[in-house]
């Protein structure tokens, strides 16, 4: 039978203690949002008075008030179509393989070893890579050609990553349908896998580019400049993108640049904002085709 | 008996030549699995042989363990102890900063919000993860460092401090997230069994949840201080580009992969010795961490999730 | 006293359908349950049940799947309200006391009224901290080796841990694990076990093991289980209730009586229909 007194619940001290938790975690919680908030208004706060059309037109300049974006966008754009064209064949490519054709052997699990280290690695790595790699063994030079070689496979593993999950949803009823209609395996995988697993692909694709256009690190290894006042003609000429000008101004002590900085990063957040809404929005519309 | 496909003389089904094309394909995609290694392959034979022209002409354990680094400036050195110093100082109040608030919102997370709470909470602090790290790098030059020196005043412009809290606001949401799916994955049958001994919701979350979820709150706190150590742009705008051996936070130091930019930036001639130091500061770099991941993934494989 | 076992014996030829416990024993209302209904958001799970749970005897609660009688159960413990949604009217008093009164305290009343769940769920801890968390929590203010080795002989599982207490209570094997979590549920000295199929997931001889030790457990704990084998109940139980499920997929109390006259003589068809195989 129970005797009472050997039990001492101290329900008070226990709930007052339960109590302060829950409000140390929530402040937590706050905290990290908090954060969020302050930077951004004080992105806005510095940045706003600068947006103007002579911030997206403009070359860079020594006066800030006549200073833009102009080279480091046409840079950004050659920089991302360019990685775009060689991660995305690749990175759908290495996802097919291993969710269609490879078997569970030692060359599976080293590869996929290896994507998961790629995964942790530094981007100042990947731009050594690209650095002896790409501008000075293959001799490409300080080209967007060789910082979209590196960028994209700083951001191949993403690209790998969402390209297998969305193939691995592909139910396998589909694949069965086709194989028992006497369709060979690169059949299905052109004709039943791929289009229904398109969309998840692409999602993949946009979160890797978002990520690659905020890349600084590997693309200063690699152009090794910050001040360029023209736009790229072909692969292999210089260039610059948004973040590097966008470091170029906070570098400088006068006090206007810190707020054409601000400006140049309403604009890039801007950008990824849309990449990230256009990617969440093709996820949600996958999700309800699937469904039905 | 006549045979169908060949009834009237004309084939009804054609025979296609598949076979080639099929293994033509595979041989394809295998390729480009590769690429994966072929890069991690890359990323050793291009640090190493270029650092090679570097041990060749100094001693690695003067660069090992030497306290003084001025590669450019005379009297010259080549001890690499500083720039590790200034990496690990500013990654030290990161992970203070992080691992706290990571782990304290992964419980709320997991254990206190509802539903819906959730699902707004995890997008926000998703974003914290998505922004560049330039706007990181801009935010501690030029808010938070004038906001410390209001109580601070010996803080100097380029300090340790500053983009130490400043990383941590960053790597906050890997910590949180890693850990929650760590949290999550805990059988709700442990807990209702703890419930129905009697015990709070806290008792439950702290003796019960978390020593479950363990190797998944440890693997996430050293995904969270790898991506510290090798964070590159927050740093070279905010802590500076004085290599120093120091445990004070309010100076102005250099980290590994500030140094790294700082070089690349410059007019150093390639194949210079003083090029190739970037390239021995990387190699290091390389392997922190990469034993920091292979570290993090050996303790989910040997300790991890085991309920039953 | 109770006679504690060290360990197993071999168990005993089990009687079908022939109870040695006599129904007309004196004995207190220890749970008096009355016109209980359970909702989880707008779907009525239980209705109107009332019955009187007496202290010191095993009561079972039998009736085909979704009938509610885990819902039931865990009434009695509050476990529902972890639930978000669910809602519990009607009164449930224990000891005469109202367990949904204002100012009674969940957590406090749940070292009280113990539960053993239907898959053995020992915590991923040592075999002495399974035990002693009941002990931590609760705050007890004893001894606690001694405690921990009185829980674990009520459990009949002293003897085959008494040397590896320090071992990862998943090392042990299904049966033994089930028996931890007994030992587990008792150790906070509670007045009232509920068990929710507890031995459904195990083999033959565990399961009789732990009918056996209900058997010896019930002089001190009132215990009331769930089980889907009727053969388990007729055995095991003093009373025994049988739910079933209306059109409406609201479970509710069809009868609840002695054991012995509920398996050979009840009053309801549908009874009848139920323990004769009928339906299940």
């Amino acid at each position: 039978m129970r005797s009472p007194s050997s039990f001492n619940h101290h329900l008070g001290r226990r709930k007052i203690l339960g109590s302060i938790a829950l409000v140390m975690f929530m402040s937590s919680v706050v905290v990290g949002i908090l954060g969020l908030v302050v930077l951004l208004a004080q992105i806005l706060f510095q940045g706003l008075e600068w947006l103007s059309p002579e911030l997206i037109f403009n070359f860079p300049s020594r006066h800030p008030e006549q200073a833009g974006l102009k080279a480091a966008i046409f840079g950004t754009v050659w920089l991302m179509g360019l990685t775009a064209a060689f991660t995305v064949p690749v990175g759908v490519g290495a996802a097919i393989y291993l969710e269609e054709y490879a078997s569970e052997n030692w060359l599976t699990r080293l590869i996929e070893v290896n994507i998961a280290n790629l995964a942790g690695v530094p981007s100042i790595v990947y731009g050594l890579l690209g650095l002896a790699l790409f501008v000075q063994w293959l001799s490409m030079g300080r080209s967007v050609l060789a910082g979209a070689l590196t960028m994209s496979l700083l951001v191949l593993p993403i690209v790998i990553l969402a390209s297998r999950e969305a193939i691995k949803a592909v139910p396998e009823t589909y694949r069965q349908a086709a194989f028992a209609l006497g369709a060979t395996k690169w059949e299905v995988v052109r004709s039943v896998v791929l289009p229904s697993a398109s969309p998840g692909v692409l999602t993949g694709i946009i979160l890797a580019m978002s990520r690659a256009i905020g890349e600084t690190a590997p693309v200063i290894a690699i152009s090794a400049l910050v001040y360029l006042t023209f736009i790229p003609q072909n692969p292999l000429d210089r260039f610059t993108v948004l973040p590097i000008q966008i470091f170029n101004w906070i570098a400088r002590p006068q006090e206007d640049f810190r707020g054409l900085a601000a400006g140049g990063i309403i604009v890039l957040l801007i950008i990824l904002l849309s990449m990230n809404a256009l990617a969440v929005f093709l996820r949600n519309r996958y999700q309800k085709q699937s469904v039905e | 008996m006549s045979d169908p496909t060949t009834d009237g003389g004309e084939p009804r089904f054609r025979r296609r030549s598949k076979t080639w094309e099929g293994g033509a394909v595979k041989w394809l995609f295998l390729a480009c699995a590769l690429v994966s290694i072929l890069t991690t392959v890359g990323i050793l034979v291009s640090l190493v042989i270029n650092a090679w022209g570097f041990f060749t002409e100094i001693p690695i354990w003067d660069y090992l363990f030497g306290t003084r680094w001025s590669p450019i400036l005379k009297p010259r050195d080549y001890g690499v102890l500083p720039l590790v110093s200034g990496t690990l100082l500013v990654t030290l109040i990161g992970a203070l900063v992080a691992i706290p608030i990571g782990l304290a919102s992964a419980i709320f997370l997991s254990e206190y919000a509802p539903d819906r709470l959730r699902r707004i909470i995890k997008p926000v602090l998703e974003i914290l993860g998505g922004i560049p790290t330039v706007v990181y790098g801009y935010f501690a030059l030029t808010w938070v460092t004038p906001q410390i020196q209001k109580i601070l005043p010996d803080l100097l412009v380029f300090n340790a401090l500053s983009a130490g809290l400043v990383l941590g606001l960053m790597i906050i949401p890997m910590v949180s997230s890693l850990s929650e799916d760590a949290m999550l994955a805990v059988p709700r049958s442990l807990k209702q069994a703890a419930y129905a001994l009697g015990a709070t919701r806290l008792e439950v979350s702290i003796s019960i949840v978390v020593p479950a979820a363990l190797s998944g709150v440890i693997a996430a706190c050293i995904i969270g201080i790898s991506r510290a150590i090798g964070e590159t742009m927050l740093v070279t705008i905010a802590a500076g580009a004085t290599p120093k051996l120091t445990l004070n936070p309010l100076e102005s130091i250099q980290t590994m992969t500030a140094y790294i930019v700082q070089l690349s930036l410059g007019e150093t001639p390639h194949g210079s010795l003083e090029f190739n130091t970037i390239f021995a500061v990387g190699l290091l770099l390389f392997f922190m961490t990469l034993v920091m991941n292979v570290g993090g993934h050996y303790v989910v494989r040997r300790w991890g999730l085991r309920y039953e | 006293m109770t006679e504690t076992r060290e360990g197993l014996d071999a168990p005993t030829v089990p009687k079908l359908f022939v109870n040695e416990h006599t129904a007309s024993d004196e004995s207190n209302t220890v749970i008096d349950v009355n016109k209980l209904d359970v909702h989880y958001g707008t779907f009525c799970a239980v209705r109107g049940v009332s019955m009187k749970i007496k202290e010191n005897r095993v009561t079972a609660f039998i009736g085909p799947s979704g009938c509610g009688k885990s819902t039931v159960l865990r009434c009695f413990n509050r476990m529902n309200d972890l639930i978000p949604g669910a809602r519990v009217t009607g009164e449930i008093n224990f000891f005469g006391q109202d367990l949904y009164a204002a100012e009674v305290d969940p957590t406090e009343m749940r070292s009280r009224v113990g539960m053993v769940f239907q898959k053995p769920n020992p915590f991923p801890k040592s075999i002495y901290d399974n035990v002693a968390f009941g002990l931590k929590v609760n705050g007890y203010t004893g001894n606690y080796p001694d405690a921990v080795e009185r829980s674990l002989k009520r459990a009949a599982l002293w003897g085959e841990v008494k040397d590896r207490l320090k071992e990862n209570a998943l090392q042990l094997s299904g049966g033994q694990q089930q028996r931890l979590c007994i030992a587990r549920a008792l150790a906070p000295e509670p007045e009232v076990l509920l068990m929710d199929e507890p031995a459904s997931a195990l083999d033959p001889i565990s399961t009789l093991a732990i009918e056996q030790l209900i058997n010896d457990l019930c002089k001190d704990v009132s215990i009331i289980i769930v089980t889907h084998n009727m053969q388990q109940a007729a055995r095991v139980s003093h009373e025994t209730a049988f739910f079933m499920v209306n059109d409406d997929r609201a479970g509710y109390l069809v009868e609840f009586d002695d054991t012995s006259k509920i398996f050979t003589n009840p009053n309801d068809e549908r009874t009848e229909a139920y323990i004769t195989g009928r339906f299940s």
